[in-house]
């Protein structure tokens, strides 16, 4: 075997690993951001968060003001790829679904977040948006999504 | 400026309605963020980048409907709502609009 074959055989090897390793530290990251999710969600569970425009009972307002909370969440390489398969025989994609439910988990949180840090005892008419941004040409198959939560504080 | 997406204030009446008020903003995102954001795009999770620059241009959007508010003379803007849709390759375009009113503390 001389040295090209064997540089030939190493860029092969690369080729097919380098999307493995990409999803194997996708995964990692997913999840730890999934971890986050859980324990700063287990520590807003006693505040009032709700998509009806009106107070829990008792609450008085003395003010009240607009709270967001926004992110933009990305698929990696590998299950952008498996994806595409996905796609010939239909039915629900679970690494995608779980991509945005990781967007939409995040952008409540900072609000919620953004909300108490300002004080407010409540956020009520809560509302979700998903809007998919600037998929440039060249990037036709990345899953990208920009989530948005935004909601009313009240101060009491 | 009270900025609610609530159909009224609570805790205030409204006076006057002043009408629809809107801004909105159109944002390309600069080559360098382009570049940061595909190599994380390769492991995925959150592209910060991006989520600075929808931020920012969001508040911007937003300032410019509550000056619009202002110019009418309104002390409050209820019941907003925003959208966001990709214009061309690489450009978002952020919109927010409510309706302006005069509100007033209930005695």
């Amino acid at each position: 075997m001389n040295s090209g074959d064997a540089f030939g055989l190493l860029f092969a090897l690369f080729v097919i690993a380098a999307p493995f390793a990409l999803g194997i530290i996708g995964k990692a990251r997913e999840n730890r951001h999934l971890e986050d999710i859980a324990r700063r969600s287990a520590t807003h569970r006693d505040f009032p968060v709700v998509d009806i425009p009106l107070l829990p009972a008792g609450m008085q307002a003395r003010g009240s003001e607009i709270v967001l909370g926004q992110v933009v969440i990305a698929s990696d390489y590998l299950k952008n790829f498996f994806a595409q398969y996905r796609a010939i025989f239909g039915g629900e994609v679970k690494s995608f679904s779980r991509m945005v439910e990781r967007g939409k988990e995040e952008a409540r949180l900072r609000m919620i977040e953004e909300a108490r840090s300002k004080g407010a005892a409540a956020v009520i008419n809560v509302r979700f948006e998903t809007s998919q941004i600037g998929a440039s040409q060249g990037q036709r198959g990345q899953a990208m999504s920009e989530v948005l939560c935004y909601g009313t504080a009240i101060y009491v | 400026m009270i900025v609610v997406n609530t159909e009224s204030v609570p805790g205030y009446r409204v006076t006057q309605l002043k009408g629809l008020v809107q801004g909105n903003t159109i944002r390309a995102k600069h080559i360098g963020r382009d570049i940061g954001a595909s190599l994380k795009n390769l492991v995925g999770g959150e592209l910060t980048g991006y989520t600075e620059l929808l931020t920012e241009s969001r508040r911007q959007a937003m300032e410019r409907m509550i000056q619009q508010a202002q110019q009418l003379g309104a002390n409050a803007i209820v019941n907003v709502r925003f959208t966001t849709s990709s214009v061309a390759a690489g450009a978002a375009e952020l919109y927010s609009y409510g309706t302006a009113v005069v509100v007033e503390p209930v005695a």
